[in-house]
């Protein structure tokens, strides 16, 4: 028999916080990826909120246009606070 | 570029500690080696609840026996991390489950021992889950992201396993003779399998040197084996156990424990299906395969039939 899809799992540690991918499991659908994700990845109080993404929905950005993508922010460092030189009686800012 | 220069390339993202993710380029060789080391790493902890269920039954207590459920229950999640780790190589689950149902497939062997006590229960846990996080935990920083991932959250409950296990020992070495006994005779069945869960010694490990460079494994074989040693020997005298190895003593020289010879014509003899158990463990495998088939059919009809109504 063919796999069952296979779903990627999000878990909210508690309010406030983001929901953070924790792994993967199969299912048969979204019903039972939340079922089953309850089951693997919060039995000892992981999480208060699931999300479950049919992983084949997904796209990714691919390793090969790593640099097109992400070098361009590199020579941008005035971008960061600490690029700007300020005198020291400039207490809060 | 050639294959010659991305290899070049992956061998100094791995020497700069980089992790490799899923979609990275990497060697044909590094990805069939993680495929074949994380299956089998996925395949003993589904193989591992086994010898476990032949007591859930017969748990001393409620407490004890909710507790050993949890500890299995534990071991399917563990199994499940690390095939979705194997997963994102590109091979398919249900490949990796024939694979090991057909026998092709390794798993430790240390489960093709038989758990012959409740005190197996507790040196399975002290022992057994001991070893197998010593090498976990080193595996933490294997260099493939996923793997490295799956140790992380393995050894966060793993610590549950070997304290249980300990717990229960320690239970048994406070009680009447009989179950100290049957204490110090789990030990002495246990103690040499546990030995050999770390795999031959470094001089006849062929594929070490290879994993060694790509940090798939970070620690050996024959140096894991020599801390769990070192950090058993004080555990087992806080029992007031001895452990079945009278060449086992402290070396000065070294700063570690000397201990005996492992008999490695016994360590292969397992390793090819030999064990005590290695038939019974495959056939409940298969079993547990088949006569759930219908249940994996139903759901999947069960699921398309909803999302038609919905749809």
């Amino acid at each position: 028999m063919k796999n069952w899809p296979l779903f990627e799992i999000f878990i909210r540690s508690k309010n406030g916080l983001d929901h953070r991918h924790v792994g993967s499991l199969h299912a048969t659908d979204a019903k039972m990826a939340i079922e089953n994700a309850r089951d693997v990845y919060t039995r000892r109080m992981e999480g208060v909120s699931i999300w479950v993404v049919e992983s084949k929905l997904i796209t990714a950005s691919d390793p090969g246009e790593a640099e097109a993508l992400f070098e361009p922010a590199e020579d941008k460092i005035y971008r960061h606070p600490t690029f700007y030189d300020l005198p020291d009686e400039l207490k809060h800012m | 570029m050639t294959t010659e220069e991305l290899e070049k390339k992956f061998q100094e993202r791995i020497d700069a500690e980089e992790k490799i993710e899923a979609k990275d380029w990497m060697p044909a060789d590094y990805r069939k080696t993680l495929i074949r080391q994380i299956s089998q790493h996925a395949h003993s902890e589904v193989v591992g609840m086994l010898p476990e269920g032949n007591w859930v039954t017969r748990a001393p207590n409620l407490k004890r026996k909710a507790i050993l459920l949890a500890k299995i229950q534990d071991e399917a999640g563990h199994g499940l991390y690390l095939y979705s780790a194997a997963e994102t190589l590109g091979v398919e689950r249900t490949d990796l489950i024939d694979d090991l149902n057909s026998g092709k497939a390794k798993y430790s062997s240390i489960f093709n021992y038989p758990a012959l006590t409740w005190a197996d229960m507790g040196a399975v846990g002290w022992l057994v889950d001991g070893a197998a996080i010593m090498n976990q935990v080193a595996l933490c920083r294997t260099s493939y992201g996923p793997y490295a991932r799956a140790m992380v959250r393995i050894c966060k409950e793993e610590s549950f396993h070997q304290r249980q296990g300990y717990d229960i020992l320690l239970t048994l070495s406070k009680g009447n003779d009989a179950q100290k006994r049957m204490c110090q005779d789990a030990i002495n069945r246990w103690w040499w399998p546990s030995l050999m869960m770390f795999g031959p010694p470094d001089a006849n490990s062929p594929h070490s040197a290879q994993s060694l460079k790509w940090k798939i494994k970070r620690v050996s074989n024959d140096e894991l084996r020599q801390r769990f040693v070192d950090m058993t020997i004080p555990q087992c005298n806080i029992l007031g156990m001895t452990l079945p190895d009278p060449k086992l003593v402290w070396n000065q020289d070294r700063g570690h424990h000397d201990f005996g010879e492992i008999d490695w014509v016994e360590f292969n003899n397992v390793l090819k299906g030999n064990g005590p158990c290695n038939k019974e463990r495959l056939e409940a495998r298969l079993n547990a395969h088949n006569e759930g088939a219908w249940v994996r059919e139903a759901a999947m009809v069960h699921a398309e039939k909803r999302a038609r109504k919905i749809a």
